[in-house]
């Protein structure tokens, strides 16, 4: 029973940070058909910040969290406004900037904080027992922020005018600007949700996850699995392929402990798959008519 | 004999000297091949140059069988990692010496190349890519969780090609020249005697409209990789014999990428371009690095990222094929290479001002 219990744990929290690293992957891809090779280093760079501010500073957690969320945002607009936007017809180009840009902020953190691994201070302490499993409240607390993050892009997504106007963008950009959304201003905006989303998952694992320079690299191969099970450019299909491959690699881990470094295997061999039989994905069309 | 120098020199004579690219494309060989002779080379900078000629042909081989057919491929340390460990466990369990595991190791690399083919015809653009970059992954998953064969993290350790830093240099050389001559003819689209390099052309631009025109293109993309695989083979079995160890490095996210990065800096499409490439990505920021001791040696991958994005903002075309542009210029009628200097065409005359 604590085994199951512990089992869902982890597999709701590994699910919920690549449900957001995976919905901002596909979302930025969906508009603008980027592939944004260095979306998990932004979710990277979001740990960092946290550690830096709360550890290294010493600051409290509200003026942490907002300095991390505002200036990672900031930096993924304009990364994307200098440097994706110019090149972004160019699939290679893309690709190839991407990865370079993720090289950068890996290499420019070696230099800031050395080849370690690093854990930042919890915001909340202490445990809670919940039916029989201890559970650490840092993990409650992350849960939460990211049910209620996933829940708003839900609900912004496809309740408000903006959501409306990324979706539209998201079909069919030359339509969306003929029905007077500026398709500039939208990609902008999404590229900000995008990267504040991987932003948000940084800040909740964190105190959480040992946070390393290269530890990008593994989570975006998780990343991209994911994408491509639940469809390149849907939004449902990022979720529901997130927990999927949580749960998946969970078990995995859980019954085979040796067997730890064959998840990635297992993974992509999943990827390989469904490219292959179903390029499409769970819920994706393929190529032009991403739906939500 | 005397007919064939002959030959040569009135080739060289008219076709070379006149056109500035080709001139310094053959004072380069030129000396690669005479330099490490007359002068004695550190044994450092002697390893980095055996180590430039290898990645040369691994980066050529990329650009062969993405630049030119269009299949971006992510993945392409799968040829080099497989050659270098088939190699390497060749030699550990039967005791074969590396002039006979090195061919094998190519040709299993080739065979990868042609198994990589069949998933990869399926799909196009970014989905070619995604599934590319997994299967090198894959197989350094497999390596990592086998250590017990494959030696996990550490390796496989392996003999030496040759016994002295000079004779691993010369051998890496003379394959590596033979390799990007046979690249460099397949992807002739002028030439006379092969049709491959215009299919490739024509399979990159419209591969519907090379397919209406009668090409099998299916055919001609299974030779790429196959091609392709081989070359990236025969590169990581070199690379694994001059190093003395086979090792994960060679199936790493990063060895593919670097393939990807040194070509499109140098100039995607262009034989030459990928060379230039490895030249001032690999070579010269080693040579400035000196293994780590200074500031450009610690901050390698910074550097190269950097300049990597620098480069595709303001010169997307590519470093060698922008360099070219500015000092030849083809002939709007006869379509024949002239020096940048010239106001009329040397071949037919046209005005080129």
């Amino acid at each position: 029973m604590p085994l199951i219990g512990r089992l869902i744990i982890q597999t709701l929290m590994k699910g919920g940070v690549y449900a957001l690293l995976a919905s901002g992957f596909s979302l930025i891809f969906g508009m603008a058909h980027i592939i944004n090779l260095a979306h998990t280093a932004f979710f990277m760079l979001a740990a960092y910040g946290m550690f830096y501010f709360m550890h290294d500073l010493g600051w409290g957690t509200a003026p942490s969290i907002a300095l991390t969320l505002v200036g990672v945002t900031l930096l993924g607009v304009l990364a994307y406004r200098f440097i994706l936007n110019r090149i972004r017809e160019h699939i290679v180009a893309v690709l190839l900037i991407t990865i370079a840009l993720g090289l950068v902020i890996q290499e420019v953190m070696v230099l800031a904080f050395g080849n370690h691994y690093l854990v930042a201070p919890p915001i909340v302490a202490g445990y809670t027992k919940i039916a029989g499993v201890s559970v650490a409240n840092q993990q409650i607390l992350s849960l939460g922020i990211m049910a209620v993050v996933i829940v708003f892009l839900w609900l912004a997504l496809t309740k408000t005018k903006l959501g409306v106007s990324i979706r539209a963008t998201a079909q069919d950009a030359e339509i969306a600007s003929l029905m007077g959304i500026s398709v500039p201003r939208t990609l902008t905006i999404t590229m900000g949700i995008a990267t504040a989303l991987a932003a948000v998952g940084g800040i909740s694992v964190a105190p959480l996850w040992t946070i390393y320079p290269q530890m990008w690299s593994p989570l975006l191969v998780m990343v991209m699995v994911i994408v491509v099970l639940g469809g390149l450019g849907s939004i449902k299909g990022s979720f529901i392929g997130a927990f999927i491959i949580a749960l998946v690699e969970n078990l995995i881990i859980f019954f085979m402990p040796s067997g730890s470094y064959l998840t990635t295997v297992f993974a992509l061999l999943f990827m390989v798959i469904v490219l292959v039989v179903r390029p499409a994905g769970l819920f994706g069309t393929i190529f032009e008519e991403e739906k939500l | 004999m005397v007919g064939l120098v002959r030959r040569l020199f009135t080739t060289f004579r008219w076709s070379v000297l006149p056109v500035p690219g080709r001139l310094i494309a053959v004072i380069f060989f030129a000396a690669l091949f005479i330099i490490p002779l007359t002068i004695t080379i550190p044994r450092y900078h002697l390893l980095i140059l055996t180590f430039t000629t290898i990645f040369a042909m691994f980066a050529v081989s990329w650009d062969f069988l993405s630049g030119y057919t269009g299949q971006v491929n992510f993945g392409h340390a799968l040829f080099f990692g497989v050659g270098a460990y088939c190699s390497a466990l060749l030699n550990k369990y039967l005791g074969w010496q590396p002039g006979l595991t090195i061919p094998i190791g190519a040709v299993v690399a080739m065979l990868a190349g042609v198994a990589t083919c069949f998933p990869a015809l399926r799909l196009r653009g970014p989905y070619l890519s995604l599934l590319t970059m997994a299967f090198p992954l894959m197989l350094l998953g497999l390596v990592i969780a086998l250590k017990d064969y494959t030696g996990g993290e550490y390796g496989i350790m392996v003999p030496h090609i040759a016994a002295t830093g000079l004779s691993q240099y010369y051998i890496c050389l003379i394959v590596m020249t033979v390799a990007v001559l046979i690249m460099w003819k397949l992807t002739d689209a002028g030439s006379k005697y092969v049709r491959t390099g215009l299919i490739f052309h024509a399979i990159r631009e419209d591969e519907i409209a090379a397919r209406a025109s009668g090409i099998n293109t299916i055919r001609y993309k299974l030779l790429a990789f196959t091609i392709g695989g081989l070359f990236a083979g025969i590169a990581g079995t070199l690379y694994v014999h001059v190093l003395g160890v086979a090792g994960p490095s060679t199936l790493v996210l990063t060895m593919s990428f670097q393939a990807v990065i040194w070509v499109a800096f140098g100039g995607i499409v262009s034989i030459y371009g990928p060379i230039v490439g490895v030249i001032v990505l690999y070579t010269l920021l080693h040579f400035l690095g000196v293994g780590g001791t200074t500031f450009i040696g610690r901050n390698q991958i910074l550097i190269m990222s950097v300049v990597v994005i620098l480069m595709l903002l303001f010169m997307p075309q590519g470093v060698a094929v922008w360099v070219r542009n500015k000092i030849e210029r083809e002939c709007p009628r006869c379509k024949l290479a002239n020096g940048a200097w010239r106001k009329e065409c040397r071949a037919c005359g046209a005005n080129l001002r």
